[in-house]
């Protein structure tokens, strides 16, 4: 008898997770479905987005008709010192951080893998929608979704080669509908959710409040200067502003003014006009290249600067083996530091990095 | 996947007895009465419903009518927790309530309740290292305004027992009403209510081979207590709705033969509980007991390791085929250390690392044997895991 490979999928009680394991099923994995327990605030586990206790319950009724095994696994501790402190540090730092490309890195494809480990699984699967080709120059390449209106390759361009070779997306290939579909054909007893690109544990908090009661270093007020360096008012701390804001600036000029820069050196929030907003070129750091080999050359490519930004093209020339000089075809009034700049060739992810202030 | 599980976790829940289940199946169709109707069908089923209670009356060593069937032992200990607790005040003006540090959370969130809501004063009594309550301790403690007392007989996460007869005799002395819960105990542990000489006492069907959703409370005569479900006048007017005769007839027959069958099924257990303990203790590296050596359930094997995490030794055990649970066992991912665990002493961060196996009339040599012979690499594998996670 052969045995069949165990996988272990993370589940959330989605629609999306749900029939990602009914697949796996399908294919004739030995599968384990795995939850986490993500941090909450205080009496705001019912409002966190990915694991209340109604997506558990969920999950727990799509396990039982699948008739796979089931564990939700206590991650509140890991997740708080390294996703919710990276959030609060990076924001008390002046850039806009993207916690959940963290939460990928050490808490999906670290902290949960290894407990699939554990329990003898060799693979490790997700919801997401992108796909992992085997083929091609070096082992294994990211590619993006089918669908691409879902394309999820963005947040997952921190992958190394190791763990793409142990990770499956098994909704890579399908369009949302196809998976609604599925999900119905399977008759899985899952809610179609509203989707939200809220943070989890924000649990539908505006961040700005979630901020000031977690962190005493962002009321910081500063002044607001324009480009030529008038002052035109204060500020409240950097972290309640994003470059591209016009906005609640809380002062009056006889024309539209909009963030163009935070100095966090100096704590002071430049504005300009729109004509002064927008820049063609940024540096990126702790750049993951996908074939774990940074490129000897510059390339050209198409970079997304956001989750849900357009491609925009341009030069990505290596300066070290983890970053990069940028220089965009075009300039974008909404390059913002913390966020991920991650680069593509048609298909294919090549990795990314942290835009750098 | 290992499609062979082999269930060690007897104390959670035990399958029906394939006797039960016959002796049961009349009673969901063929005699449907209720035994509050005025005709035939009514009387067949108030026969059952009477045969039913002199039955477990007869096991428990008491008059028919001291017998009231609930829907559980949950229900059983809040009926007698707070139907005394609040018939004492009325009669005697009794506000105080003493109880283990180690009961059941039937017993003690009850408890709770009635000091938050009712204004109850809440005492705790003290544990030994076992988990086990001093009965001079109890002496000590009762008052002359004690509502009641009430201690678990035998213990759900460690297997200790408590020497209730010691306690029965001091309380029926100072004329207190003393509880005891003793789901877990049923199965292995004398339930004559004379000897052991205590006023209440709850059972749960589904611990001896009987059906989930049904239980009983033995109150001896004279005890005060007042309903906590109102409605029809059924069981004496202490617990209203309709008798779930099926349920009922069924826990009467799974009492019945619990009780016939306890000294074979001891007699079995014991030395397999014997085995794991031995052979655990001397494998596994800083591995502990938890509660009492010897006066333990013959059935109840319970453990703490040091540097392990109970629910993730549960969920390796359960991917290799054996179902156990642990003081802490947690489906939602929040693990907190028992209660119990603490009671005894037992640190914070060595109580995260307990493991409950509970084995039963079905276990067999074979099953332990398998189970043993992968335990403790299951462990060192858990062991080699935990620091890098």
């Amino acid at each position: 008898m052969t045995e069949s490979k165990r996988v272990v999928i993370a589940m959330s009680g989605g629609v999306d997770s749900s029939v990602a394991a009914a697949l796996l099923l399908q294919e004739g994995y030995d599968v384990i479905g795995m939850m986490l327990r993500l941090w909450s605030d205080d009496g705001r586990a019912s409002d966190n987005r990915c694991c209340t206790p109604e997506s558990m319950a969920l999950a727990r009724r799509v396990a039982a008709k699948l008739s796979i095994p089931f564990y939700v696994i206590d991650a509140q501790d890991i997740f708080f010192h390294q996703v919710v402190t990276y959030f609060i540090n990076g924001y008390a730092q002046g850039i806009t951080p993207n916690p959940c490309l963290v939460c990928n890195q050490f808490i999906r494809w670290d902290f949960l893998f290894k407990h699939a480990t554990v329990l003898g699984a060799q693979l490790f699967a997700t919801g997401h929608y992108a796909r992992v080709s085997p083929s091609g120059q070096y082992k294994f390449r990211l590619l993006r979704a089918t669908d691409k209106a879902k394309d999820q390759s963005y947040v997952l361009h921190i992958l190394s080669q190791s763990q793409l070779s142990q990770t499956l997306f098994p909704l890579g290939e399908y369009t949302k509908d196809q998976i609604r579909l599925l999900a119905r054909q399977f008759n899985l007893p899952v809610a179609d959710r509203e989707e939200s690109q809220d943070l989890c544990f924000l649990a539908g908090e505006n961040y700005r409040h979630f901020l000031r009661r977690h962190s005493n270093q962002v009321v910081n007020p500063g002044p607001i200067i324009s480009t030529s360096g008038q002052i035109l008012g204060e500020h409240q701390g950097l972290a309640f502003y994003t470059i591209g804001q016009r906005r609640g600036l809380g002062f009056a000029y006889h024309s539209p003014l909009y963030v163009v820069k935070k100095d966090v050196s100096k704590n002071m929030l430049v504005v300009g006009t729109k004509n002064e907003l927008g820049e063609d070129e940024l540096e990126v750091g702790n750049i993951n290249w996908i074939s774990g080999e940074t490129p000897s050359s510059e390339f050209l490519a198409q970079i997304k600067i956001r989750y849900r930004a357009p491609f925009i093209l341009g030069k990505v020339c290596p300066t070290s083996r983890k970053t990069a000089h940028v220089k965009l075809n075009q300039p974008r009034a909404d390059i913002t530091p913390g966020q991920a700049a991650v680069f593509y060739q048609g298909e294919e992810c090549l990795g990314g990095g942290i835009i750098q202030p | 996947m290992n499609n062979r599980r082999i269930y060690l976790d007897y104390a959670a829940t035990t399958p029906v007895d394939e006797r039960v289940m016959q002796h049961m199946l009349p009673y969901f169709q063929d005699e449907f009465g209720n035994p509050s109707s005025i005709h035939r069908f009514g009387q067949i089923a108030e026969a059952v419903l009477e045969e039913s209670r002199e039955t477990v009356a007869s096991i428990i060593n008491c008059k028919n009518d001291e017998v009231i069937f609930t829907s559980c032992g949950s229900e059983s200990d809040n009926l007698a927790l707070r139907g005394v607790a609040l018939a004492s005040r009325k009669v005697r003006n009794a506000n105080h309530i003493l109880i283990s540090p180690v009961e059941h959370h039937a017993v003690s969130h009850t408890a709770q309740q009635l000091s938050q809501i009712h204004g109850f004063e809440l005492e705790f009594l003290h544990v030994d290292q076992y988990g086990c309550v001093d009965p001079d301790e109890v002496a000590q403690r009762i008052r002359p305004d004690t509502a009641l007392v009430s201690i678990i007989y035998a213990n759900n996460e460690i297997g200790s027992i408590n020497h209730i007869k010691e306690i029965g005799s001091l309380c029926r002395e100072l004329n207190i009403p003393l509880h005891t819960d003793a789901v877990q105990a049923a199965s292995y542990l004398i339930l004559d209510v004379e000897e052991l000489q205590v006023d209440l006492l709850s059972i749960g069907a589904h611990k001896f081979y009987g059906p989930k959703g049904i239980g009983a409370l033995y109150i001896r005569k004279g005890t005060p207590i007042l309903p906590i479900q109102t409605g029809g006048g059924q069981e004496f007017g202490l617990r209203a709705g309709t008798h779930n005769i099926p349920y009922i007839a069924g826990l009467a027959k799974a009492l019945e033969l619990a009780q016939n069958d306890r000294a074979d099924i001891c007699e079995h257990l014991i030395p397999m509980r014997d085995h794991i303990i031995g052979q655990i203790l001397e494998e596994v590296p800083n591995s502990f007991l938890t509660g009492h050596p010897h006066l333990r359930l013959p059935n109840h094997i319970s453990f703490v390791f040091e540097a392990i995490d109970g629910n993730f030794l549960l969920r390796m055990l359960d991917i290799a085929g054996y179902a156990c649970s642990s003081g802490s066992a947690c489906k939602t991912g929040n693990p907190e250390p028992s209660e119990v665990l603490i009671a005894c002493g037992i640190p914070p961060a060595l109580a995260l690392g307990s493991l409950r196996v509970t084995l039963g009339k079905y276990t067999t040599i074979a099953d332990i044997d398998a189970f043993l012979s992968i335990f403790s690499g299951l462990i060192q594998k858990a062991r080699e895991f935990s620091p890098n996670i």
